[in-house]
């Protein structure tokens, strides 16, 4: 690796906030499940295990002091979803958020979608800055005047207040899933979206709650004889009829959903081939993909399985066309990270806004970029004791086995506990939110 | 002649330690066992067949009673609704926000 530059184009990442608690005993529903930015950037949404949702506003440049682009404050926050418990299953209904998805502004308001595992609802955030004044039949706060006390009539008018952030559930969308649910994904056309659980993709229309679409259905007659799961699904960015979903057993399918109304055979496969010699027990598991992401451009998708991330071209199925190792030192620790669960952690990967450099978590709160234009990647970590803002992260290195060299970290000194699952890039600009347990860190690029 | 044998693949080193380990792991690696697993996830409380059958048994035999510590819901003692502990929402606001 290469001190001081940065993966990227070189950009050399620093510092500039962090959200959270800082002790170390964290409590379950300070989890944080979910980290989104908006279309603009502008709005960056996070939800936890308690189901509550934070949303932060990027303040506004301020032109004089041009050292950084602007922090994210707190904007609005609101308890998207509760426990419920099913009665006739007698299960438990986690309030933990999977996924938040934001629409595109269309007027004042912004809408998100939030969903746990069997609901999805649709949030208006809005704003308020002003309220009436001067009402005939009530004082100002709020007590209604004695009518024969009025001797004049007035128009009551709008007069400014201190801003007032509303969140307001408007649509829920409940009841179509008998799964976890694991992804949504808002069509282009902005109007429909999909929800996706271990077995089924519906489709919605994002005004009407009481009807929804099957397109995929994978559930196999005989329970018996099941052999994959659905993982995670995407609408494409741009082709308002095609939509992709992963599975369990490291395959994508493509499916365009003018072909038939059930999308169950799909239009494209894509598989990476194995090496059946090469095979064992780990490799359906670490082949399972965690999450998958349409390019900005639609002309890619990204993959990330336990140990790698992989980019495909829309126009080859058999095989990627770039994979980047996460932390192929892994591989020799499969045992002990199956043993204590690790080996089934879901870990989400991104792209930035020019699609150049996708990004994704691994442990001991370290995180990693891989520039597809240079080839270099770079390993950075989200702690507390880098926080000096527009100081320039250091990159980090794991050493695999034998010697360690100075300031490398040895894998078992690695804190398996400190995963970054969940990471997003700002649409436009060199902003990136990377979550930790129960941190949130904004990164940007250093400006001069 | 070569002092190492066939050189093992990290991967099936590993596997062949879990083995070791776990002799009667499934036979089917990845298989439906995770999946099923994987599909239930969930807290289940009871059976409501369970249940309803050893109410009916109740009228003729004493089942055992529930412990003195009522917050374990386990073992031999059929849960009722009212056991069950009470899931509330959270009333705490998230610490990102302050």
């Amino acid at each position: 690796l290469f001190p001081g530059a940065g993966g990227g184009n070189d950009i050399q990442w620093c510092f500039s906030q962090v959200k959270g608690a800082v002790d170390d005993d964290v409590a379950e529903a300070d989890i944080i499940s979910t980290v989104e930015f908006n279309h603009s950037g502008e709005l960056l949404a996070t939800g936890d295990k308690g189901g509550r949702v934070v949303i932060f506003q990027q303040e506004q440049e301020n032109k004089i002091q041009s050292h950084s682009r602007g922090e994210y404050n707190v904007y609005s926050t609101f308890q998207s979803h509760e426990p419920e418990f099913d009665y006739l299953k007698s299960l438990e209904i986690e309030e933990k958020i999977n996924k938040i998805r934001w629409l595109p502004q269309k007027n004042a308001a912004q809408f998100l979608l939030s969903t746990n595992d069997k609901t999805i609802k649709l949030w208006k955030i809005s704003e308020r800055d002003k309220r009436p004044e001067g009402y005939n039949l009530k004082e100002e706060d709020g007590r209604y005047r004695d009518p024969t006390t009025v001797t004049t009539l007035r128009v009551p008018v709008f007069r400014p207040m201190d801003l007032m952030v509303e969140a307001s559930p408007r649509r829920i969308f409940a009841n179509a899933h008998t799964y976890h649910i694991n992804s949504i994904s808002i069509n282009s056309d902005y109007e429909t979206y999909l929800s996706a659980d271990d077995l089924r993709i519906n489709l919605w229309h994002l005004e009407i709650t009481d009807r929804s679409f099957n397109i995929v259905d994978i559930k196999p007659a005989n329970m018996e004889e099941l052999t994959e799961v659905i993982t995670a699904a995407e609408f494409h960015p741009n082709s308002c009829n095609t939509f992709v979903y992963s599975s369990s057993k490291g395959t994508i399918r493509l499916c365009d959903m003018r072909a038939s109304a059930l999308c169950d055979r799909h239009s494209k496969l894509f598989e990476e081939p194995e090496d059946p010699s090469n095979r064992s027990f780990f490799s359906e598991i670490i082949s399972s993909i965690s999450d998958v992401k349409f390019s900005h451009s639609g002309r890619y998708m990204m993959t990330r399985d336990y140990l790698s991330v992989k980019i495909w071209d829309l126009n080859m199925e058999n095989r990627p066309v770039e994979t980047y190792q996460v932390h192929e030192y892994l591989r020799s620790k499969l045992c002990s990270l199956y043993e204590n669960d690790c080996i089934f952690d879901k870990f989400e990967c991104c792209w930035n806004g020019s699609d150049s450099v996708v990004m994704t978590g691994s442990y001991n709160n370290f995180f990693r970029m891989f520039d597809r234009n240079t080839k270099r990647d770079i390993t950075l970590e989200a702690s507390r004791e880098n926080n000096k803002p527009r100081t320039v992260l250091k990159p980090r290195k794991v050493c695999a086995s034998g010697k360690r060299k100075k300031d490398e970290i040895s894998v078992d000194s690695l804190d398996f506990n400190k995963k970054i699952l969940h990471t997003a890039w700002h649409p436009k600009e060199n902003i990136i939110a990377v979550a930790t347990t129960n941190n949130l860190y904004i990164f940007q690029d250093k400006v001069n | 002649q070569e002092m190492e044998d066939k050189v093992t693949s990290p991967e099936k080193a590993e596997e062949a330690k879990l083995k070791a380990r776990y002799p009667h792991l499934g036979q089917k690696p990845g298989g439906s066992d995770f999946l099923r697993k994987r599909l239930q996830k969930g807290q289940k409380y009871f059976d409501s067949g369970d249940y309803n059958m050893a109410k009916a048994k109740m009228k003729n035999k004493q089942l055992p009673t529930a412990a003195p510590d009522k917050t374990e819901v386990t073992g031999d003692h059929i849960p009722t609704p009212q056991d069950l502990p009470q899931r509330k929402p959270s009333l705490v606001a998230s610490k990102l926000a302050g």
